[in-house]
């Protein structure tokens, strides 16, 4: 067995593999297809101060080697969170990592302040990147002077690790993380969907409610990888890599271009016991490739072709 | 508790050139199904299909470990499962999703129009072993789309409906004399099929003050719950189709009817 410890700022995560918001609930959804307690860690689903419904249905269309979804963070709340999923979840060994969301930086606040208070979570994730929100969002991602106030804000009352996420829907994302670095990110996660459009010629209609919504899967696999390339060039902080991670060889991509951890999105939806899979996947390539520690290999992209 | 099987294709038998019954067996023993459940078939082979297609089922057989499914091929994915022949492996989660609850009345009546005639064998089964004997009322656009109905004889009476009036009553199903308002002797609807069809039922239903449960089939991704992709609103606020449903009572919908 190599050894597949990472760190994320001062935390540590017992192998590089988690499972990204939006796409795992909670975690127990999963519970009845694998041992959740053997993943380095879950971000679950976004959360708001208070119960949002999300967009109306269809939110989800299927496209060439990915999906478009348009669920615009239906959640219960962050009360609802703290009292009735966090208690559940939290007996698993693995990182709960809560997504903050909001519409304002008073939003971002008021989640980021409750979820401070409980000890046992160790890390939060800053949403600064979702396309499906009229308000707030990708709003914060994608300009840099909303990116540093909101980043800056929550910092200064947050003790956890602060992981923001990243939108990839920007001109220069190694800018942006260096913008969230120096605003006190302690890593970044990246990306975030890709601002994507479904129409049926069929019909003449749009397929989402919303016309527009956020793209996923295999088919954002290269752009993801390059952009975590670029971010884990330009920033000190450890860079979270995904975007259509589908088994470990993709996960590994993302670690030899410089992914300290991944997150595995929409292959969940396919496999619900891929994020296992790719935790042994990894192990092996270790093994196979007489690695002794998945930290060796975390920016190794051999530069020569 | 959900199960992720690798199944084999044990029989594929065609009824039309679009319809067909695809039966899949498992060397595990298959945990209960009601009617009504449905399962997400990845459909592997096929790269150009990235996420799993739900699939209601449509008989189980505890003793062979064999589940059904009635298929009509009309989409991406349904076209490419077809091409999936004896001794090919399928990989399925399942059970998912509610079931139709067993009526407290006695006269039932269940209506399956299209695809939505897929649960109705495994409604029938547990019905009969229940001790209810309901009316079933199937409809389709010609005789070509009409099936099951022998099967469907064993567990109670069959009236059809078929739009060119080649086969049973002519018209839509909401058409046949059952739905006669003044002699509807039905205390309780079960319906099954295309969404215009059930919105017309449940129209009926409500104006009349009849208990109606209807099974929605919306575009879905993960089938666990976990991605709210498939949510439809209700009087308590959205609800995934996939763990919530996908049966409904009307009463809890807010469908604009």
């Amino acid at each position: 067995m190599a050894d597949l410890k990472v760190k994320i700022g001062n935390l540590e995560f017992k192998n590089p593999v988690t499972t990204a918001s939006g796409t795992f609930g909670s975690g127990q959804e999963y519970s009845d297809f694998i041992d959740l307690n053997k993943l380095g860690g879950i971000f679950v689903k976004g959360i708001t101060p208070k119960n949002r419904e999300g967009n109306p249905y269809p939110r989800m269309a299927e496209t060439a080697s990915g999906m478009l979804n348009a669920v615009g963070l239906q959640n219960k709340g962050v009360d609802y969170f703290i009292e009735e999923i966090y208690p559940v979840v939290k007996k698993f060994d693995t990182h709960i990592i809560p997504n903050v969301n909001g519409s304002s930086i008073e939003e971002y606040l008021e989640v980021t302040e409750k979820l401070n208070n409980i000890d046992d979570i160790k890390a939060i994730e800053l949403n600064i990147s979702c396309p499906n929100v009229k308000e707030g969002g990708m709003a914060f991602g994608v300009k840099k002077s909303s990116a540093i106030a909101v980043t800056k804000a929550v910092r200064e009352i947050c003790d956890k690790t602060l992981i923001v996420k990243l939108s990839p829907n920007v001109t220069d994302i190694a800018d942006m993380a260096k913008a969230v670095e120096d605003s006190g990110a302690d890593a970044v996660s990246l990306v975030n969907t890709f601002l994507g459009m479904a129409i049926n010629h069929k019909t003449r209609k749009p397929v989402l409610s919303t016309i527009t919504g956020g793209l996923s899967g295999p088919a954002i696999k290269p752009i993801a990888l390059r952009m975590v390339w670029q971010v884990s060039n330009a920033v000190k902080i450890p860079v979270i890599g995904l975007g259509g991670i589908m088994n470990a060889g993709d996960a590994i991509e993302f670690i030899l271009a410089g992914a300290s951890a991944v997150q595995i999105g929409t292959a969940n939806f396919i496999d619900p016991q891929i994020s296992v899979k790719i935790i042994d996947g990894i192990n092996d390539y270790l093994n196979e490739n007489n690695f002794n520690s998945v930290k060796e290999i975390i920016g190794g992209l051999m530069r020569e072709i | 508790m959900k199960k992720i099987i690798d199944f084999l294709v044990s029989d594929v038998k065609w009824l039309n050139e679009n319809t067909y019954l695809l039966d899949l067996y498992s060397e595990e023993k298959l945990p209960e199904i009601l009617p009504g459940n449905f399962a997400e078939i990845r459909i592997e082979k096929a790269s150009e299909v990235l996420l799993r297609r739900p699939f209601s089922i449509h008989d189980v057989d505890y003793e062979k470990n064999i589940i059904s499914f009635f298929i009509k091929v009309a989409g991406k994915g349904t076209s490419q499962l077809a091409k999936y022949e004896k001794g090919e492996k399928l990989n399925v989660i399942f059970p998912l999703g509610n079931f139709f609850s067993l009526p407290k009345e006695k006269d039932i009546l269940i209506i399956g129009g299209g695809s939505g005639i897929a649960p109705l064998k495994l409604m029938g089964k547990f019905f009969k072993e229940n001790g209810v004997k309901p009316v079933f009322l199937i409809g389709g656009r010609t005789e070509n789309d009409i099936f099951l109905v022998d099967e469907l004889n064993n567990y109670g009476e069959v009236f059809i409906t078929t739009e060119d009036g080649s086969l049973g009553e002519k018209g839509l199903v909401t058409q046949h004399p059952v739905f006669n308002s003044d002699n509807f002797k039905y205390k309780k609807i079960y319906t099954c099929g295309p969404e215009p069809m059930m919105k017309a039922i449940a129209k009926f239903a409500s104006k009349n003050d009849i208990d109606c449960e209807v099974s929605l089939e919306n575009t879905m991704a993960c089938g666990i719950g976990a991605c709210l992709c498939c949510v439809v609103e209700t009087k308590e606020g959205n609800k995934c189709v996939c763990t919530e449903g996908p049966v409904f009572n009307i009463k809890d919908l807010k469908w604009q009817i």
